[in-house]
């Protein structure tokens, strides 16, 4: 049950995967409980609820954020893109069918945060975005090649427990091999 | 629709590698855990814990917070119901942080001292940290270390003997060619599962129904008939995704809690964990000081094997670390001693963590034959292969099976173990220092009882029904799999359904056990359905079932040692300015009963080896003295290996089906990390020339350790 608007919440619009939402929260509310709280989002993760794990990975305006970090009455005309909203209706995202094929997580608690990580790192990587492992950061140097380093490397602020991180490395790749190929598709 | 009753034979759908069954709904995010199910009317439940290490608790000033908008209740010592923790469960008496708000004594800093339910989470999060609690505060002790007075050895019980000895240690160590002994410590690790502990209880037509994250449901239904006084069939609890256990997931305070606020409110209440309140209310594993001496001939043969461990545990329930043990599995010598002893402190109890006993106990013992070793100049794996007992060094008894040997060649191979010079110190790439190691891995293979109903269904497909749990190991696939090759049919044309405390009981997925105890009486199940289908005739509408309990077949087992084995090897260097060690790669090669999905198997062994990686070099649970509690209990404060700590890590096994199972199962669940860590600090030693024998192996370890390396290195 929501609380009503009144000094300690209001009522606000979010747009979550294309969607709009309008809803009553209470201004502690972060963005991670207005999602399963509050909308029945489920699939984005509670595993510390202080920024520490990454299970509550969200894109925000298509960059990657720690739910739980971030109040719902902040999140507000911003976009946002959940674990739901990545897959095209019954056709998995090709992030999505790696970890699927390759057997990229084990429980599975910690896999809808990994694979909004995944979906921004191949973004950042795409337009040049630099890691603590890339040697050459000339911005004219374009993306290092996207080795199992780099991935290694940006994908750790997402926690696994399990060990699944050689699977979700290898997913990480084959995601971001067919994404090249499907350019050069298009370029072609 | 009927189908005719005859099946065809076996399709080899066992060891063929199968992506999981629910790994749609986990890549989509429509994976429900034990928090996301929605439920009208719930309550929620913010559990407080004490602050104090050991004490009573005087009053619980709730006055105030339920004046707070939307708090509902707040249960503690003074107005909780009674509950009953006088039984023995499935893993002997009950810890008693789980009888919660029974007793106004506080025994360890963080024991649940109140519940606060209010309708949002927000309002039952700041009305528990608004809960004023007065303490009458007594003096504590929570410092453990080797050699403390207050340790002593526990009796023996259904999970070991405390101390075994056969011939005479002193006189054997003192009639040997060459001798180690050496200490070794690990600290208090913690399991942290991705998933907060989580249960949500509510009473639905006069049954007490538990949404929960656990292990197993048949374990936490029957405890919680027992503490509340109930029939066990009017209890139900159900689990269909959890996020990880690794041990901690048995029953805790949050089912308890929850179902006493339930039952108080006649609502539905969900009690969700914090990560912080996990570090003192799920336990975890002891730390554990450890000695080991070692004497052998002159041809590296053992004469003498001493291993004598202590760990701590709480002072109001016993749970041994038996890190001692694993060396009655693994080498045999004509003087054998193994004890574990346990101080109680005022700390939490600790439990089961992931290679309970072997994970701290190969550390101590694989590095001291690694010390062996060097110190006779035999090669490591040579040292191994010379003291393979043929029977159980303690027991007497046959080995089901026992492929070590074969582990450690095919890992030689593979590895390159043959090409490694064993002087240390001697390979540098710039500032890093390089080193392998390696060492051997047991684990206890055991079974436990379950039962199991497969139905033909009039459709041509099949449903398994069992109380399963799938924590991440790839069990609902595993026994879609295991039912399909003995039914001979396509894994497609199975379902499972499992998770269900209703749908009987079975074992819980713990100790490498489940698929092993799940997949035994699955094929017994399906024995008798094949049987029954084999009679002829049309399948009726509802089905032909077929049921089974193993309990009987498990009991008629042979005695004999059975285990699980592996070979670690591991590669790391060390950054000599730095401190900081990087482990390069791992190959682990198991022999673990029959593999039934290659694809889970693999994941799940690697994990344990990446468990292994993390106890070398990052867990370590701090405890501040002067609080009793920890010093940043979080996963920034505690750090477990992250993706970049991880290189390429792979792992592998031989052939090596149980003879004695019916589906040929061991288990792989903990195997991988068992030894794992030894590698890893022998390697650092090839690296160095330094041993190290304190985990974790940090940086400031390292540097003040400093290196032996020889001053004229070959090249330099």
């Amino acid at each position: 049950m929501a609380p009503a608007p009144s000094p300690t919440s209001s009522v606000i619009t979010l747009t979550i995967n294309g969607e709009k939402h309008t809803l009553p929260v209470d201004h502690r509310t972060t963005l991670l409980d207005a999602l399963r709280d509050h909308l029945d989002l489920t699939g984005t993760k509670k595993g510390c609820d202080q920024g520490q794990c990454g299970a509550c990975t969200v894109l925000l305006d298509g960059r990657r954020a720690v739910s739980c970090l971030q109040l719902a009455v902040a999140a507000e005309g911003r976009e946002v893109t959940t674990i739901e909203g990545v897959a095209d209706g019954d056709r998995l995202h090709p992030v999505q069918q790696a970890f699927l094929d390759l057997d990229g997580y084990q429980c599975g608690y910690c896999t809808p945060g990994q694979i909004c990580s995944a979906l921004a790192v191949l973004e950042e990587h795409a337009e040049g975005w630099p890691s603590a492992v890339t040697t050459d950061v000339r911005p004219e140097a374009g993306p290092a090649p996207l080795t199992p380093e780099e991935i290694r490397e940006r994908m750790s602020g997402n926690l696994c427990r399990c060990g699944a991180y050689v699977s979700i490395v290898q997913a990480v790749a084959r995601a971001a091999e067919a994404r090249t190929d499907r350019n050069e598709e298009v370029v072609a | 629709m009927t189908t005719t009753t005859g099946i065809p034979a076996a399709t080899g759908a066992l060891g063929t590698a199968r992506t999981r069954v629910e790994g749609r709904d986990k890549v989509t995010g429509a994976a429900r855990y034990a928090g996301d199910i929605p439920l009208p009317e719930l309550a929620h439940g913010w559990l407080v814990l004490s602050t104090v290490a050991r004490g009573r608790v005087r009053s619980v000033e709730s006055d105030a917070v339920l004046a707070m908008p939307g708090v509902l209740a707040v249960l503690h010592h003074q107005n909780a119901p009674r509950i009953n923790l006088d039984y023995v469960g499935m893993v002997g008496r009950p810890d008693p942080v789980i009888g919660v708000f029974q007793q106004d004594r506080v025994p360890f800093r963080g024991w649940p001292v109140a519940l606060v339910v209010a309708e949002r989470p927000e309002q039952a999060r700041e009305a528990a940290e608004q809960l004023v609690v007065h303490y009458d505060q007594e003096p504590h002790d929570v410092t453990f270390y080797a050699g403390h007075p207050g340790a002593y050895t526990p009796e023996d019980s259904p999970f070991g003997r405390a101390e075994e000895t056969k011939g005479d240690v002193e006189a054997e160590l003192a009639a040997s060619a060459f001798v180690v002994d050496a200490e070794y410590t690990t600290p208090e690790e913690h399991h942290n599962p991705m998933e907060p502990h989580a249960a949500t209880a509510h009473w639905d037509d006069g049954r007490l129904e538990v949404l929960d994250s656990n292990q197993g449901s048949t374990w936490v239904a029957t405890e919680l008939a027992q503490i509340f006084s109930l029939d066990p069939g009017s209890v139900r609890v159900r689990s269909e995704h959890v996020g990880g256990g690794f041990g901690s997931k048995g029953v805790r305070p949050t089912q308890v809690a929850a179902a006493m606020a339930a039952t108080v409110l006649q609502r539905p209440v969900r009690v969700v964990m914090t990560r912080r309140q996990m570090f003192s209310a799920i336990g975890y594993r002891s730390p554990t000081a450890q000695r080991v001496r070692l004497g052998a001939d002159a041809s590296g043969k053992l004469r003498a094997l001493d291993h004598r461990s202590e760990c701590l545990t709480s002072t109001v329930h016993e749970f041994i670390e038996r890190s001692a043990s694993v060396g009655r599995v693994l080498y045999d010598a004509p003087a054998h001693h193994t004890s574990d002893r346990v101080v109680r402190l005022d700390v939490p109890t600790p439990t089961f963590m992931r290679g309970p006993g072997e994970a701290p106990g190969s550390f101590a013992l694989e590095c001291a034959l690694d010390e062996l070793a060097e110190k006779s100049g035999i090669d490591p794996i040579e040292l191994r292969v010379r003291n393979e007992p043929d029977r159980g060094p303690i027991s007497g008894l046959p080995f089901s099976s026992r492929n070590l040997v074969a582990c450690m060649e095919e890992g030689s191979r593979r590895f390159g173990w043959a090409d490694r010079d064993p002087r240390p110190g001697l390979r540098r790439e710039g500032r890093w220092l390089l080193g392998t190691g390696m060492a051997a891995a047991s684990f206890h293979s055991g079974v436990g009882p379950s039962t199991a109903a497969v139905t033909a269904e009039a459709n041509g497909t099949f449903t398994v029904r069992i109380n399963a749990a799938d924590i991440g190991t790839g069990a609902r696939t595993a026994i879609a799999l295991v039912a399909a090759d003995a039914l001979g049919v396509d894994p497609e044309r199975v379902r499972v359904v499992m998770a269900d405390s209703d749908l009987g009981p079975a074992m819980f997925a713990g100790g490498s056990m489940g698929t092993r105890s799940w997949a035994w009486a699955v094929s017994m199940a399906v024995g008798e359905l094949r049987e029954r289908l084999a009679l002829g005739g049309d399948i009726p509408p509802e089905g032909i079932t077929a049921r089974s309990d193993t309990s009987e077949a498990i009991g008629a087992l042979a005695q004999k040692e059975r285990h699980s084995f592996g070979a670690q090897f591991a590669e790391v260097a060390v950054d000599v300015t730095s401190g900081e060690v990087r482990v390069r790669r791992m190959l682990g090669i198991f022999a673990a009963g029959r593999i039934v999905n290659p694809l889970t198997a693999r994941n799940q062994l690697v994990g344990g080896m990446i468990w292994g990686i993390s106890m070398a070099l990052h867990e370590e649970a701090i405890r501040d003295r002067a609080s009793g509690g920890h010093v940043g209990p979080d996963l920034a404060g505690y750090h477990f290996a992250a993706n970049a700590d991880v290189p390429l890590v792979e792992a592998d096994w031989v052939d090596d089906p149980d003879p004695d199972d019916p589906v040929g199962i061991k288990g792989v669940g903990e195997v991988g990390i068992v030894g794992a860590a030894a590698a890893i600090a022998n390697a650092v030693w090839h690296a160095t020339g330094v041993r190290h024998r304190h985990l974790p192996i940090r940086p400031d370890r390292v540097l003040s350790a400093g290196t032996n390396v020889p001053e004229h290195r070959p090249g330099a």
